[in-house]
């Protein structure tokens, strides 16, 4: 908890600031559209800090995305399948997306940077070929399905605000993963291998499975993701769809206490660093006028972000042993 | 006396809940081989790698020559004439023996790294050490006891005036560890002054000009070379009396449980290993380092799987591919390298020995979080782990409370049979009885122990039988009655002389 204390913190201020600067800031609209974008974000954060938390990366997140924001659309408007077999098919190629990576990365031991860094590539040409490179969409249909994303639901005695749907696929996606990482043994399990792989093989783990098990969670959220974004948005256009994701994904992680040497990572602070990146945009967008230099600020809060975080850390260690100096010489 | 070469007043560290040094104070002499010892945890590694610059002192003062000085760095303490060789092996596993050696003070020519000179003087410290091995050799392919042996050479490359070795026979055999007492006394005639940090008293009666013992971060008394004794120094330690008697009672053995026939290591694939374990029985492995005694254990356990044979764990064949499979059947390892197997360094103590429990005690995939203290709690006290809590981060621990806590996590799953790999490899007096009760009380509940240990002492004191390896062969093996130093030697050795 008391990692997360910081970036909470730098959160509360960024709204703060964002609020003085812009009225729209807290405006119903502003903020409903806001909780939608960060639950989206927050949904393949989830993803790929399992991945992370095992001591590897995933580049591909913003392709899989792209995959399923396009194929979706795709095989219901233009190859005319039904509902069941378009979401089915999206899902097994999420599923089966993180098993290759997780059967290639542990089984041929190849890096895990250059297999997804492939899968980046791969599968966004893969939805630029089969779309022909034109903008897919729903056009007026399949309204029903598009609630999904684009649903309100009214919270009751609060006027003004109604949660976005994908809100609630986010909290139940976080809830299962805060459960399976700190109740289960599996969670257990891939924290163990992500600090020292090899002493948690000779303590029976099998790590291998458990590694693989993480890339398919990655790919499985990154395809929910990519659903929900395209339900929302009702096109998408496969050059740019879900394009750089993968890095604010692992922004948000990073920013949420997930260290890349792995084994370590809280659900919460993910949320809240997908929740901190996605505010930063908005201030940037609601304030300014360059949207462009978007990356820069983002990449400069992020590594501000980690420094402070180090140094908080040294300053409570040297104050902990100080303590400890104290409390014991003072009985004496 | 003149001012001693160097000298440590009143030296205080403290760490988060711990304050491992309470004003030490060390004196040390040109050309003199100085012994500190104390319990786990006494702070030994903590002094001295405040001389080694690796860590910074809260409070006293370092003098060399009667000046004092400020050692500030790593780099501080070199230029002073001051070489560590830590505790835990700090070598570049991806690098060569040779670049290891001369890592950071690397001989340039015309700009680049002088490799074939770096390969030629580093044969130079290889043979003071007695290492056969190519300096072309990467590091990570190297057994643990050779590693050991680079470290050393190393720290001999560096021709320090003061030389600091921490446990650095703590994974040689004897025939090694001779090797480095002949290369400690050479240093001492050539006017070199060592720091020389040890579990084993045997050692340090045989080589120590004096005795420092530390007990709880403070001094406990200083014994000159007449007053060396196994018991003063137990005394000093631990504060009360421990006699040397290995608690061993011979075993009536039980049924057969572990059965092996023909196995073959990948390590050594030309030998084939055969033997049986009873239930209650304590068996012994010896062998010099790289015998194969290690990766005989690894293929038994599913680390690196058997080429070929048969395995029966009562009387069930079984052929684990996985320590997952071997602990499935019973089996349990206490690994050698505690560092990269056994412990994981940023875990919790509990949550380390209670890693491989995990699958037994769960509840539906959820882990049971009470039997989890429980156990830990357990632990930390019949192994008397040295922790202020059971949620200490395993790092801060001193090197022989990491052990325990290896082999509190294996003890915890109440194996049918428990390889032990060198287990009481950094551990004090006080607590190798303590393993060596356990070890007689798990034989007295029907457990079946294996033991690799390259302390001559142990393997005649706790075996009920030994097998001695030599170069990937079992050479032989010989029951209780017919254990000895010379008998086990000359199988170790399969009939060569001994280099000494
Ligand atoms: N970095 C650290 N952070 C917190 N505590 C530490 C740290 N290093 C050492 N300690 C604690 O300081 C005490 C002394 O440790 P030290 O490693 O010096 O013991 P030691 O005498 O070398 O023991 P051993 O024989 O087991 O190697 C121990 O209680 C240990 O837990
Ligand atoms: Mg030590």
């Amino acid at each position: 908890m008391k990692k997360i204390l910081g970036i909470t913190a730098l959160l509360a201020l960024v709204c703060i600031i964002t609020a003085i600067l812009s009225e729209g800031f807290l405006s119903g609209y502003n903020i409903e559209n806001l909780a939608r974008r960060t639950a989206l974000l927050g949904i393949i954060s989830i993803g790929v800090a399992f991945v992370i938390i095992t001591g590897g990366i995933d580049l591909s997140v913003g392709s899989v995305v792209c995959l399923v924001g396009c194929g979706l659309p795709w095989l219901l408007t233009k190859q005319n399948w039904s509902m069941p077999a378009a979401l089915a098919a999206v899902a097994l190629v999420s599923v089966g997306i993180g098993i290759f990576h997780g059967v290639i990365i542990t089984k041929l031991r190849i890096a895990p940077f250059v297999v997804t860094l492939c899968g980046l590539m791969m599968y966004r040409g893969i939805a630029r070929g089969f779309t022909q490179d034109q903008t897919v969409g729903f056009g007026g249909e399949f309204t029903g399905l598009r609630t999904l994303a684009t649903g309100q639901i009214s919270i009751p005695f609060v006027d003004g605000f109604t949660l976005p749907a994908p809100c609630v696929f986010l909290l139940v996606a976080a809830l299962l993963a805060a459960i399976f990482l700190n109740r289960t043994i599996w969670g257990r399990y891939m924290l163990a291998l992500g600090r020292n792989e090899e002493a948690a093989r000779y303590s029976g783990i099998n790590t291998d499975r458990m590694v693989i098990v993480a890339y398919v969670i990655c790919s499985a959220l990154s395809g929910l993701g990519g659903m929900l974004y395209v339900l929302d948005s009702n096109t998408a256009q496969p050059v740019d769809f879900g394009n750089f994701y993968e890095l604010y994904a692992i922004a948000a992680a990073v920013l949420g206490g997930c260290s890349l040497r792995g084994g370590e990572g809280t659900i919460v602070g993910i949320l809240v660093g997908a929740a901190l990146i996605m505010v930063l945009r908005n201030m940037i967008m609601l304030t300014t006028n360059y949207t462009n230099i978007e990356f820069a600020i983002i990449g400069a809060v992020l590594l501000i972000g980690v420094i402070a975080d180090e140094l908080v850390k040294r300053y409570a260690m040297r104050r902990r042993a100080a303590r400890a100096l104290l409390a014991e010489t003072k009985p004496s | 006396m003149s001012a001693p070469l160097l000298e440590v007043r009143k030296l205080s560290k403290s760490f988060p809940g711990v304050r491992a040094l309470k004003g030490v104070s060390i004196a040390l002499q040109p050309a003199e081989v100085l012994a500190v010892i104390g319990e786990n945890g006494a702070g030994k590694s903590t002094l001295m790698k405040i001389l080694a610059g690796v860590q910074r002192p809260d409070s006293g003062a370092i003098l060399m020559n009667g000046a004092e000085v400020e050692i500030r760095s790593v780099h501080d303490a070199l230029a002073r004439g001051i070489a560590l060789i830590h505790q835990e092996l700090n070598l570049a596993d991806n690098l060569d023996v040779a670049s290891n050696i001369f890592l950071g003070r690397e001989p340039l020519r015309g700009g680049l790294v002088d490799t074939k000179r770096i390969r030629r003087e580093a044969r130079k410290f290889l043979d003071a050490v007695g290492l056969d091995v190519d300096p072309a050799t990467l590091v990570g392919t190297l057994p643990i006891g050779c590693q050991q042996l680079v470290e050393i050479a190393k720290a001999l490359s560096v021709n320090a005036r003061v030389l600091i070795m921490d446990e650095p026979t703590s994974s040689l055999s004897a025939g090694e560890a001779e090797k480095l007492f002949k290369v400690i006394h050479d240093l001492r005639s050539s006017g070199v002054s060592v720091i020389y940090i040890s579990h084993r008293l045997g050692e340090v009666k045989k080589l120590a000009d004096r005795v420092t013992v530390l007990r709880d971060g403070e001094n406990a008394g200083d014994l000159a070379r007449e007053e060396i004794s196994h018991n003063g120094m137990v005394k000093l330690m631990v504060g009360r009396d421990i006699s040397q008697f290995y608690p061993h009672e011979p075993h009536t053995p039980g049924q057969i449980v572990l059965e092996v026939a023909g196995i073959r290591t990948p390590a050594h694939p030309g030998h084939a290993l055969s033997f049986t374990l009873c239930a209650g029985e304590i068996v012994g492995v010896a062998g010099l380092v790289g015998a194969g005694r290690t990766e005989m254990l690894e293929t038994l356990f599913g680390v690196t799987p058997a080429l070929g044979g048969t395995m029966l764990v009562a009387g069930k064949e079984i052929a684990p591919r996985s320590p997952l499979e071997a602990i499935g059947v019973g089996l349990a390892l206490v690994p050698e390298d505690r560092k990269r197997q056994g412990v994981i360094l940023e875990m919790t103590v509990r949550d380390n020995v209670s890693l491989a429990s995990l699958r037994k005690d769960q509840r539906a995939g959820f882990r049971n979080g009470r039997r989890e203290r429980e156990l830990s709690a357990e632990m930390i006290g019949s192994l008397r782990i040295k922790t202020p809590h059971d949620r200490q981060i395993v790092q801060f621990l001193s090197g022989g409370n990491q052990q325990k806590v290896v082999l509190g996590k294996w003890l915890a799953l109440r194996p049918r049979v428990l390889f032990l790999d060198e287990p009481t490899r950094g551990i004090d007096v006080g607590a190798k009885q303590e393993i060596y009760r356990l070890m007689e009380e798990l034989a007295r509940e029907g457990v079946a122990i294996l033991f690799v240990s390259s302390e001559m002492e142990e393997i005649l004191g706790m075996s009920d039988r030994a097998l001695v390896m030599h170069e990937g062969r079992i050479t032989g093996e010989l029951a209780r009655a017919g254990l000895s130093d010379e008998a086990v030697m000359r199988l170790a050795t399969a009939g060569e002389k001994v280099a000494a």
